[in-house]
Order: structure tokens, then C-alpha cells, then sequence
């Protein structure tokens, strides 16, 4: 049996007096699609964003591909990570947002190319190739002289998508990435998330509200509340048959609400 | 008292060239206050608490004091510990460091404008910290403060006369020496006001300009 690639171990954090995460841990494999549900404030965009070093840690350890990720082990020691190893480590991990956060003053050429280019001295040939490769399989191919603001939102979160592909992660995150979109720009990102887990082997950790897509798409569905997960399964398992009681009225409470399972 | 065009046409090239140093001073003035406010904002930012703390309080303290006890300053105490300095490069010293306190101010909101989701897709996209502030943030950050600049460069021009007070040969210094070489006042006095006017008055439709192609950013 394989490593994880991800190993979190007890990790804490809280926002001023709001405990977000409770002593939370968690092992993913490699290539696996892990899908984080709960109701809001539940910690799962806040692990996310963890992972991606948005936010720092008030405890515990986390390994990302055998290595620490806010730690360094020096002569046997962990120290807290200087910003080199965490530049180091940030290579193996790209993330989509739920507000795309395109940078608005470039083309959808440039905001795929940029990073590539500045952080992996990538040639502007080279990385333009890649590039229009990767607009390409986002569908996209047709608008990279255009600037962010002349798209639609679905059209930006999958320049988004293309543009955390450019700099090939090993780990994807998707933070609700459908959350921002109107419900006829929704399915067009779907498409290009399904492409993405049927054609490459990346490790990929989606947290959404659109549990359809979840059940699909999940090899591993996570339940979060109160900053632990209270409940993990094979998709069929969680939403048809949840054990636990805050798992059974989450979804209740999201069937009312309109989503499909 | 009447005006005397004779006497306009007299003084006007003495005039002029007051106007050259007059426009010299504002644009080096200008370009170093938008450096030093730069460096002000950037400071400010900084996670060393003493920089930032001190760098704050140095432009609070400039920011509280005169320019023109500024100006008395660079120009008449600085040699007294052997920095000696030709008054117009005092005098654009001191307005770039007066207004630059300003201007940091103008850098501050800019660049506080920035949508956090930048700094955070930056971050993502494993942008150091240079080229997130180079290609990410400043570009974003001054084309919609550019029209604040420009307004405090222009009330930068207006005040320019205080030079004439370290005896910088701008418009004001010239005028009032011709003024006092003939004893009359009026033409002299009167072209500057004209002078100013007329500079101002082109730097608003400048500024008007600006305002509409800078002003906004299209997200």
C-alpha cells in the first residue's frame, strides 16, 4: 500500500475566540478525490486553505508527499518553516477559489503564463505552449488575448482552473468553485473537473455544496462539523446512508433546500 | 496706478525663466515624493515593527511641521553639521519628502484596495514576494490613485513660491526681485498669479483626463 500524500495530524486553529478546527486529522492517498461537505464554518474551506499556506496553524503537524509542511527537520529538530521551504512545498499544490481571483490587469494568456515564468524561469514559448494546451482543455482556447473582466464566470473559474494546472501540482484544491457561478455556468466547470479526475492521476480535495457532483465524483466523502469530521465513506455510503445523526439532518436540511443527491 | 505692457514685455524673459524652475522644481518634487511615499507605504507595511513604527512616526512628525520650517531646516541648519546643499536641490528635497508623507497615504489606500483574493492567489500561484508586489498588487494598486497624485502634485506647484524663501530663483523669487529692483508691483505680482493659473488650469483638464482613463479598473 502507497503513503498518503497528505497527513494531517491534529491540527488546531482557531479565529480569535472561534475554534475552527478542532484536533483535525485526516490521511489522503494518492489520486484520490476527496470531497469535504458540512454546513458553514464547519472547517472544511478552513483546511483548504491550510494546505495551500493562506492561513497558519495553532497545532499539530501536516506531511504533504512524505515531507512537513509548516515544519522543517533540521539535525533531527522540526522547526517552524522558513518562507523557502514553504515556497518549496507550495510547488506541489495548486488551488481554485471560489471568487477565481484572475489577476484582472492580465489576459487569460498571461494570467496562465505568469506564474510558470516567475517561478519556474519557464521560456515565454514554452510556457504559452503549455498554456494553450491547457485553455484548450479547458475550452478555452479561443479567448486568451481576452482580459478577465470581458468573461463569463464560468468562463474565469476555467481559466482559474487552467491557470493552477500551469504550474503542475501533485495536490489540487477546489474551494467552491460552483458557489459563485450562476446555475447555468455551474455545469460548464463540472465538466472540466470531470475531464481533469478521468485524465490525469492528480490527488484532488474539492470542498462544494453540490452534493450530485460530490456523489460522482468522490472516491472519499468527508463530513464536517464543528471543526472535526464526524463521518467519512465511499459517497454511496454518506449520502445514502449517513450514521451519524448530524450527518442524516445536514443533508435533510440540503435536500430541502434544492440540491440533488 | 496703471499697467504698464512695456514693462510686462520688459520682465517677462526674467519671468520666464522663473517659470522653467518653477516646473523643474514641481516635477522633481513630484517624482521624488512618489518615491519616497512608496517607500513610506511599503515601510509602513513591513512586518519589522520598528521599521514600521518608526517610518510611521517620521511621517507623522513631517506631516505635523510646516514646509516651510522644513525648508529653513534643509537649507539653513543642515550645513551646520556639514551637509551643505544648493538651494534648489534643498528645495526639492523638501517637497518630496513633505509631500511624499502624502502620498504614502494615497499608496496605503491604494494598495489596501487590492481584493485580498490577490494577495491569496499570489500566494497559490507561489509568487515571492517581489514579483506579487511587481506583477500583482502595484499594477493593480496606482492606476486608480494616479488622479490622487496628480492632485497633490498640483497643490505641490501652488506652493512652490515657499522656495523663494531659500532663495531659489522660481517665478515667485524672480518676480519679486524685479519688483523690488523697479518698485512697481503690480505687473509682476500679477503675472505670477497669471502664471499659476494658467499651469493649473491646464493640470485639471490633465487631471480630469486622468481621472477617466485611470480612475477605474475593470475586475
Amino acid at each position: 500500500m502507497p503513503a498518503p500524500i497528505i497527513k494531517v495530524d491534529a491540527i488546531s486553529k482557531s479565529f480569535g475566540s472561534f475554534k475552527v478546527l478542532d484536533g483535525l486529522s485526516m490521511q489522503v492517498m494518492p489520486g484520490e478525490k476527496l470531497a469535504l461537505i458540512g454546513p458553514s464554518g464547519s472547517g472544511k474551506t478552513t483546511i483548504l486553505r491550510i494546505l495551500m499556506t493562506l492561513e497558519k496553524i495553532d497545532g499539530g503537524h501536516i506531511q504533504v508527499d512524505g515531507e512537513q509542511l509548516y515544519h522543517m527537520e533540521r539535525n533531527g529538530q522540526l522547526l517552524p518553516a522558513d518562507e523557502r521551504h514553504l515556497a518549496r512545498m507550495r510547488q506541489k499544490i495548486g488551488m481554485v477559489f471560489q471568487l477565481f481571483n484572475l489577476f484582472p490587469h492580465k489576459c487569460v494568456m498571461d494570467n496562465v503564463t505568469l506564474a510558470p515564468m516567475l517561478t519556474k524561469r519557464v521560456a515565454r514559448a514554452a510556457a504559452e505552449k503549455r498554456a494553450m494546451e491547457l485553455l484548450d482543455m479547458v475550452g478555452l482556447a479561443d479567448k486568451a488575448k481576452a482580459m478577465p473582466a470581458q468573461l463569463s464566470g464560468g468562463q474565469k473559474q476555467r481559466v482559474a482552473i487552467a491557470r493552477a494546472l500551469a504550474l503542475s501540482p501533485k495536490i489540487m484544491l477546489f474551494d467552491e468553485v460552483t458557489s459563485a457561478l450562476d446555475p447555468e455556468l455551474v455545469e460548464e466547470v463540472l465538466n472540466v473537473m470531470r475531464k481533469l479526475a478521468a485524465e490525469t492521476d492528480m490527488t484532488m480535495l474539492l470542498v462544494t455544496h453540490e452534493m450530485g457532483f460530490a456523489h460522482d465524483f468522490a472516491d472519499r466523502v468527508l463530513f464536517f462539523d464543528r471543526g472535526r469530521i464526524v463521518e467519512e465513506g465511499k459517497p454511496d455510503e454518506i449520502f445514502r446512508h449517513p450514521k451519524q445523526e448530524r450527518t442524516q439532518s445536514f443533508l435533510k436540511k440540503i435536500i430541502a433546500a434544492g440540491h440533488r443527491v | 496706478m496703471d499697467w504698464d505692457w512695456n514693462f510686462v514685455w520688459e520682465i517677462m524673459p526674467t519671468l520666464i525663466q522663473g517659470v522653467k524652475i518653477t516646473i523643474l522644481a514641481t516635477v522633481l518634487g513630484s517624482i521624488l515624493a512618489a518615491i519616497v511615499g512608496l517607500g513610506i507605504a511599503l515601510a509602513r507595511r513591513s512586518e519589522n515593527r520598528f521599521v514600521a513604527r518608526g517610518v510611521g512616526w517620521f511621517a507623522e512628525f513631517i506631516r505635523g511641521t510646516p514646509l516651510l520650517v522644513q525648508l529653513y531646516f534643509i537649507f539653513y541648519v543642515l550645513p551646520d553639521i556639514g551637509i551643505l546643499l544648493p538651494p534648489l536641490v534643498a528645495g526639492v528635497i523638501g517637497l518630496g519628502l513633505h509631500y511624499g508623507t502624502y502620498t504614502a497615504e494615497v499608496y496605503r489606500a491604494g494598495i489596501d484596495n487590492v481584493p485580498r483574493g490577490q494577495w491569496e492567489a499570489a500566494k497559490a500561484c507561489n509568487l515571492n514576494g517581489r514579483h506579487t508586489w511587481t506583477h500583482i498588487i502595484l499594477p493593480q494598486a496606482i492606476p486608480p490613485m494616479i488622479p490622487a497624485l496628480a492632485n497633490y502634485f498640483i497643490a505641490m506647484f501652488k506652493e512652490t513660491p515657499l522656495l523663494s524663501a531659500i532663495t531659489v530663483l522660481e517665478l515667485m523669487n524672480q518676480a519679486k526681485s524685479v519688483a523690488n529692483t523697479y518698485y512697481r508691483y503690480i505687473e509682476p505680482m500679477t503675472l505670477v498669479g497669471a502664471f499659476f493659473l494658467v499651469i493649473s488650469l491646464c493640470s485639471v483638464v490633465l487631471l480630469r483626463w486622468l481621472e477617466h482613463r485611470y480612475g477605474r479598473i475593470e475586475r
